[in-house]
């Protein structure tokens, strides 16, 4: 009997199968098991209570409200929100770059090809961690200290401490512009679906771009000068040590995002040209010799073929750039290894813990935007009739 | 750091199978190796820098070669690992160290949640501040709305965030790995105060190029008492440390120096503690596991505990700090060691 199913192929293979994910899963225990009794063993338990105490510690720069008497869960979010702005920001700074880069690479002009090539070859071979490094070094090092403070109108400041900026300061009323915006938004999305709806049918175009784009510019627009402008500024202004007051960008932010946008750009850059380039020329000629007009040749026939062979390893970029980040600590910028993984980490000194916490945090942000990047992919992937 | 965070994580996993089985004892360990394992600040003058010929030299040192003295009866049996306020712990905890002694302040959570034992203080410390003298401030409590570099993992970060909240100040920190580093932000202007314990504060002025243009401020915001420390768990181990401290303090109070200990220790002398702890008289040495003589091996390698002060921090050195606290109870200090009985 039992000869039998191992003769046959099927069962062979899913007794095989089940054989390896149950010696995977015991090897699996055996570590964890180990660990435990290890951890037992020197007294060591694994607890998470200390999440819920005061931190006791201050972090420069938190976009939610945080002081030394939060818990250190509170610190944790505070990391996690600065980890995802400076990943937003640096993904935003890397695709612009990229794309710019990369198409340059595939100009006809010399000069502009060479320069992007250079940009290229210097950026991605330079280890990002000196990048970081070099970047903070010239913005403190070489910018002037806030007594000398560049200044542009009096309301913006370069210094070595940040830059500094009016900050707008939003007053009830505002949520009519808001208002207005997703009211224009909506109305420019229905107005998207007719349009198609309606070239299907008769053939006939309208303008939908420029239609819509006017709205959405026009609309809040007109709700805001119709609410009389219910919006301040905050100004920032010299004390005694600092400039207080309006928004700033400190040099640890700045200097991380420049970096990752730079570094992970010249990545981009290479894939965005490799894709462009795999699209074959016949393409282009047969939509030309179709009357097709150049613009929309770029949009309709090449971006979308191009587009299937770079959002993958696109995806792969933001996820470095992502994990990168944590290099943060470099510089002093309070991502999540700085605050739970870091001083949490020391003031407690329960490491198992924040370790894990750092750890889960770090693949859930990798999974959400891998997710989104594979669900992107699949939206633009090729559907075969 | 990340990365040393991340390596002493490993570690400690790693080391939970060695430390949670062997136990011989660190003093047979030690012994088998035949060399100390002690742990040191990555650079700070005056308790933990190299000399001209790459050996590491300080106060922090002075203990790590006096324990090895004491074990082994050769000062130079050691072996350094430089540590940053984050990863002391960790390796300490993993075995990976048999001893730190890096300017570590004694606290309760680290005493008895982080399990460690700290076997005594070696340096009465306080945090102050430090800012260029250009500034004009002559107090901390003007120091509202500054950017505040400081050592992160370190408790100087819990003090000064206590500080300021409780005389209403706002500041910003600025968080910095090294010592180095702090001092590369401070002085590209990147915060206008430093703070961290008054003796570091002493020791980074005096590398400055003109020292003048930096003050300390007069404050003093906390208690930083210093001193060595070791696993829990392992009492005779800890005894060991305890007492080479101990032993520097007693010899300076009896007035025993490096020169004289031979000289004092040949003879039979008046005082019995002498000769009790130079082991001419009763079986000491053997209680804790040495040889007799093993205080004259410590102090005729290190000196006592005036002459290391001297030696590093004192006022004839470039940080120039007086004993202060630091002196002998006999002097008006606060240092004060249990009888040698």
């Amino acid at each position: 009997m039992l000869g039998n199913l191992w003769r046959e192929k099927k069962p062979r293979q899913l007794i095989i199968q089940i054989v390896a994910i149950v010696a995977a899963l015991s090897l699996l225990g055996f570590f964890g098991r180990n660990a435990l009794n290890n951890l037992e063993l020197i007294g060591r338990d694994v607890n998470y209570a200390f999440l819920f105490t005061p931190s006791n510690y201050d972090i420069n720069q938190h976009l939610i409200e945080y002081d030394s008497r939060s818990t250190h869960l509170r610190a944790t979010i505070v990391g996690v929100i600065n980890t995802a702005l400076v990943a937003f920001f640096g993904i935003l700074l890397a695709t612009v770059i990229g794309f710019t880069a990369g198409v340059a690479r595939l100009s006809s002009n010399f000069l502009v090809n060479r320069i992007s090539y250079g940009f290229v070859e210097f950026s991605r071979n330079v280890p990002v961690l000196l990048w970081i490094l070099l970047c903070h070094g010239v913005i403190v090092h070489n910018l002037p200290h806030p007594r000398q403070a560049l200044s542009a109108y009096d309301l913006f400041f370069l210094t070595n401490r940040g830059v500094y900026s009016p900050k707008p300061v939003f007053e009830p009323a505002f949520w009519g512009v808001v208002a207005a915006l997703a009211v224009a938004i909506g109305g420019a999305c229905c107005f998207y679906r007719f349009a198609k709806q309606r070239q299907e049918r008769t053939g006939q175009q309208v303008p939908v771009y420029w239609t819509n784009v006017s709205a959405i510019i026009a609309l809040p627009l007109l709700a805001f000068w119709l609410l009389g402008f219910p919006v301040e500024f905050e100004f920032p202004a010299f004390k005694r040590f600092n400039f207080e007051g309006g928004l700033v960008l400190s040099p640890e932010f700045l200097a991380l995002t420049l970096a990752l946008g730079v570094y992970t750009g010249a990545f981009i850059a290479e894939i965005v040209r490799s894709g462009i380039l795999a699209v074959s020329h016949g393409q282009t000629e047969a939509a030309y010799a179709l009357g097709i007009k150049p613009n929309f040749t770029m949009r309709l026939i090449i971006l979308p073929q191009a587009l299937r062979i770079i959002v993958p390893p696109l995806i792969s970029q933001y996820l470095n750039l992502t994990k990168n980040s944590s290099l943060a600590i470099a510089v002093g910028y309070m991502d999540i290894v700085a605050t739970i993984g870091g001083i949490s980490l020391n003031q407690t000194g329960r490491a198992l813990e924040c370790m894990s916490i750092v750890l889960a945090i770090y693949l859930s942000i990798s999974l959400s935007i891998s997710a989104f990047m594979n669900w992107y992919n699949k939206r633009i992937s090729l559907v075969e009739r | 750091m990340k990365r040393m965070t991340i390596r002493s994580l490993f570690l400690a996993v790693a080391g939970f199978a060695i430390t949670g089985l062997s136990h011989a004892g660190t003093l047979d360990d030690v012994r088998a190796r035949g060399h100390l394992q002690c742990g040191i600040n990555t650079g700070l003058a005056g308790f933990a820098f190299t000399d001209d010929q790459g050996n590491w030299r300080g106060f922090d040192v002075a203990l790590c070669k006096g324990v090895a003295a004491a074990v082994f009866g050769d000062a130079s049996k050691v072996k350094y690992t430089n540590l940053t306020g984050k990863t002391r712990f960790e390796a300490l905890k993993a075995g990976e160290i048999d001893v730190l002694s890096r300017n570590t302040t004694w606290t309760y959570s680290r005493d008895v949640d982080l399990k460690l034992t700290f076997l005594g203080v070696s340096f009465y410390d306080g945090q102050g501040f430090m800012v260029p003298a250009s500034l004009g401030v002559s107090s901390a409590t003007e120091l509202s709305g500054a950017s505040v570099c400081i050592q992160t993992g370190t408790t100087t970060e819990l003090n000064l965030a206590d500080y300021f909240r409780r005389n209403d100040m706002n500041y910003e920190p600025v968080p910095i790995e090294s010592n180095e580093e702090a001092r590369q932000n401070y002085l590209s202007g990147r915060c206008d105060v430093y703070t961290t314990d008054r003796s570091g504060l002493a020791a980074t002025r005096a590398a400055l190029d003109n020292p003048d243009d930096h003050v300390v401020l007069p404050e003093t915001i906390s208690k930083e008492p210093l001193g060595p420390l070791v696993r829990h768990g392992d009492d005779e181990w800890g005894d060991v440390v305890r007492w080479v401290l101990n032993v520097l303090i007693i010899a300076e109070e009896k007035g025993i120096t490096s020169d004289n200990v031979a000289e004092i220790a040949g003879q039979m002398s008046k005082d019995a503690e002498i000769n009790r702890m130079l082991g001419s008289e009763g079986e000491y040495g053997a209680m804790l596991g040495l040889s007799p003589d093993w205080a004259v091996n410590v102090i005729s390698s290190v000196g006592n505990y005036g002459q290391i002060f001297e030696r590093y921090l004192g006022v004839k050195t470039d940080i120039g700090l007086e004993r202060g606290v630091n002196a002998l109870w006999t002097d008006g200090g606060l240092l004060y060691a249990p009888p040698y009985r």
